[in-house]
């Protein structure tokens, strides 16, 4: 689904990913951990298209095509996302009317109608639900005065809503107590399918203990140093990155 | 001949043509005014309240200064620039004549009419004497020139304890009938003690030739009185309007005046609060939204006489393409005036690369146990926001405007005349240039 080939990117002079190659198969869950620094948040946002970001070397393909050519918002409709570690506040949108607006840019995309309101309450009472929402959150305007936990929420809301083929959490576990961790966690594995794929990248392993990896990469320096099953996550939480630089 | 000597000496003239009573005030009140205007000329960048903005490119035109009236309007032809979903009041004038075709009056439980009725009949005599021309500044020359041409526009005469049942929408349209028209409406408007009026106004050209319009509109609110004020400027390249509005407000008021300035070709705001009394409340919010080689300007003042007085002041702007935008906010609070809570805030966004703005807040406090915030920025899109909203299927285009609509939302939600928001929303989606597919 995902191959990443020999992935240089940084921004301007300053090279922040020195290499990377990586395959995600459809099914699979991967984690991608390392300390502050070590390029995690900066490979997210390359896959999903940052442009501040400069790609200088190597691939991204999703679905046998490259996709390094593509805007954000056009990865986005082949069936890419990405949970922010920080998400932007919208006064004045609604939760509801914005993924309104993306679910029916994608469609329109796709050569299709827009989803009828009918469906598209349906589909909202569903998911939120699924995450254990309070509706009354969703006529809210976005993220506007959200605490940490409720944006992550929505983040992953957006995502059961979206429906995406790849989903990348970039740091979703940080600002969550252990109720909401859980509630988000679950939310992650009951979309999960053995037609879709998620990268988790995280600090700790605290979060893996819910979304089970089935591979564990460690990224150092802008380059993963090494990759292993789930058992690596724990090797990491005991003996900490010291060990492998 | 150049446009002031033609004004100076079209004045006499217009005088006659009025059938003027030579012993009333009103007259003496013109010829002081002319007599001013005279002296004074049209206002040019030497003078510091105008250095951003230039007049030359419209004083330079030979404009038809007195309305001929023979040109009609269609309602349908114009039906879209009314609020016209709701129940409402209705003056509207045509190259500014009164058109009762149009227009949909009243003299019941309170006076909603027209100002050269009001200047002729006995029974408003008081008080027109009582009002007109006491808070417009007579050092203002534009407005002097207003006051020397003032004969028609609108005349709004709320008494004690009436809340008005539905808006008042004041149209001004011009036709075109002239190749370059100057237009000069005059506004008074009273608002008794207890009582509550909201007013939507617009000026709107239907053609391509020059308008130049110089608007004064004096507001007088009594003793817990609320009055509601939108305008919305949103003309042709080809038209150009200085819109003057001086408010004196009394004990325990509540007066609002938000403009919403699309533009047009030059745009000029002077908008002046005077406080005369205790716990009054003043709002003054605003958005532009232009582009081109648009230009609006907005100078503001609160004036802030005694304690226990409140002013909120919200300013946004977005600048396109060369476009020129200029922000004056000034507020004065006097040694007698304790415990005033003043704020002021002008937000702006450019996004065309030769867009500019000349923002310059001006507090002079002289009290000492005041309230006073004010906070002025100019900026970009974030980026980062951006790239959230990309990252979640919306394209650029939309994204950004998205960004926009939340960066005008918080002025956009003051706003109380039903039918108004959605109106404003549209008029946002069409200048971002984008189908949202969303009711905000």
């Amino acid at each position: 689904m995902l191959k990443i080939n020999n992935l240089h990117a940084g921004i301007e002079d300053k090279e922040i990913l020195r290499g990377i190659n990586l395959e995600v198969k459809p099914g699979e869950v991967h984690a991608i951990m390392g300390p502050n620094g070590s390029g995690k948040s900066t490979l997210s946002s390359v896959i999903a298209g940052n442009e501040t970001y400069e790609v200088n070397d190597g691939d991204i393909d999703f679905q046998n095509e490259s996709i390094l050519e593509l805007a954000p918002d056009e990865r986005a409709h082949k069936g890419i996302f990405m949970s922010f570690q920080y998400p932007v506040e919208i006064p004045g949108v609604s939760t509801t009317n914005f993924i309104k607006t993306a679910i029916n840019a994608k469609r329109k995309a796709q050569g299709l109608d827009d989803l009828p309101a009918k469906d598209m309450l349906k589909m909202i009472r569903e998911k939120s639900e699924l995450l254990e929402m309070d509706r009354k959150f969703l006529s809210r305007s976005l993220n506007e005065g959200f605490s940490g936990g409720e944006k992550k929420r929505n983040e992953i809301f957006q995502m059961a809503m979206l429906e995406p083929k790849l989903a990348i959490l970039d740091e979703t576990d940080s600002g969550l107590d252990i109720d909401a961790l859980k509630i988000v966690a679950n939310g992650v594995n009951k979309l999960k399918s053995q037609d879709n794929a998620v990268i988790v990248i995280t600090h700790y392993q605290r979060l893996l203990d819910y979304i089970v990896p089935d591979f564990v990469h460690v990224l150092h320096n802008g380059k993963i140093v090494k990759s292993g099953g789930k058992e690596l996550a724990h090797e990491l939480e005991d003996k900490g990155y010291d060990w492998l630089k | 001949m150049d446009l002031k000597e033609k004004l100076v000496t079209s004045f006499m003239a217009f005088e006659n043509k009025g059938n003027i009573d030579l012993d009333s005030k009103i007259h003496e009140i013109r010829t002081e005014a002319i007599e001013q205007f005279e002296k004074a000329g049209f206002p040019n960048r030497k003078n510091e309240e105008w250095k951003y903005t230039s007049l030359n490119s419209l004083v330079k035109n030979d404009y038809s200064v007195f309305p001929k009236g023979d040109a009609t309007v269609e309602f349908k032809e114009v039906k879209h620039y009314f609020l016209h979903e709701i129940e409402s009041y209705k003056i509207v004038f045509i190259d500014g004549v009164y058109s009762s075709f149009l227009s949909d009056t009243t003299h019941e439980g309170a006076d909603i009419c027209i100002l050269s009725s009001a200047l002729k009949q006995p029974k408003y005599k008081m008080i027109v004497d009582h009002y007109f021309g006491k808070i417009s500044s007579k050092n203002d020359s534009l407005t002097s020139l207003n006051t020397a041409f003032s004969k028609e526009g609108v005349f709004v005469n709320i008494p004690k304890n009436v809340v008005l049942p539905k808006p008042i929408q004041i149209l001004h349209f011009s036709t075109g009938n002239e190749k370059e028209i100057m237009l000069q409406p005059r506004n008074l408007i009273v608002v008794g003690e207890n009582s509550h009026v909201q007013i939507y106004e617009r000026h709107q050209s239907l053609s391509d030739n020059t308008v130049l319009t110089n608007a004064v509109t004096e507001v007088f609110a009594h003793k817990r009185a609320i009055a509601d004020i939108y305008k919305i400027q949103n003309d042709r390249k080809t038209s150009s309007i200085i819109d003057n509005v001086y408010v004196q407000q009394k004990d325990s008021s509540i007066v609002s005046v938000n403009t919403f300035s699309f533009g047009g070709n030059i745009t000029r705001n002077n908008l002046e609060f005077h406080q005369e009394g205790e716990h009054i409340t003043s709002n003054l919010n605003g958005i532009t939204v232009i582009g081109a080689k648009q230009h609006v300007d907005n100078h503001t003042l609160v004036h802030h006489k005694q304690e226990n007085c409140e002013s909120h002041e919200m300013y946004k702007g977005i600048y396109d393409d060369s476009a020129t935008g200029v922000f004056n906010g000034k507020v004065i609070v006097d040694k007698l005036a304790q415990k005033t809570n003043a704020y002021q805030q002008n937000d702006n966004i450019l996004i065309g690369d030769k867009a500019s703005i000349n923002a310059k807040p001006q507090l002079e406090i002289f009290a000492d146990d005041v309230k006073c915030s004010h906070g002025c920025t100019i900026g970009q899109l974030d980026n980062s926001a951006l790239f959230y909203l990309q990252s979640r299927g919306i394209p650029q285009k939309e994204a950004k405007a998205l960004m926009l609509f939340a960066f005008c939302n918080d002025v956009v939600e003051k706003i109380k005349i039903p039918g108004l928001k959605p109106r404003i929303n549209k008029i946002l989606a069409e200048k971002l240039d984008v189908e949202l597919g969303m009711d905000l």
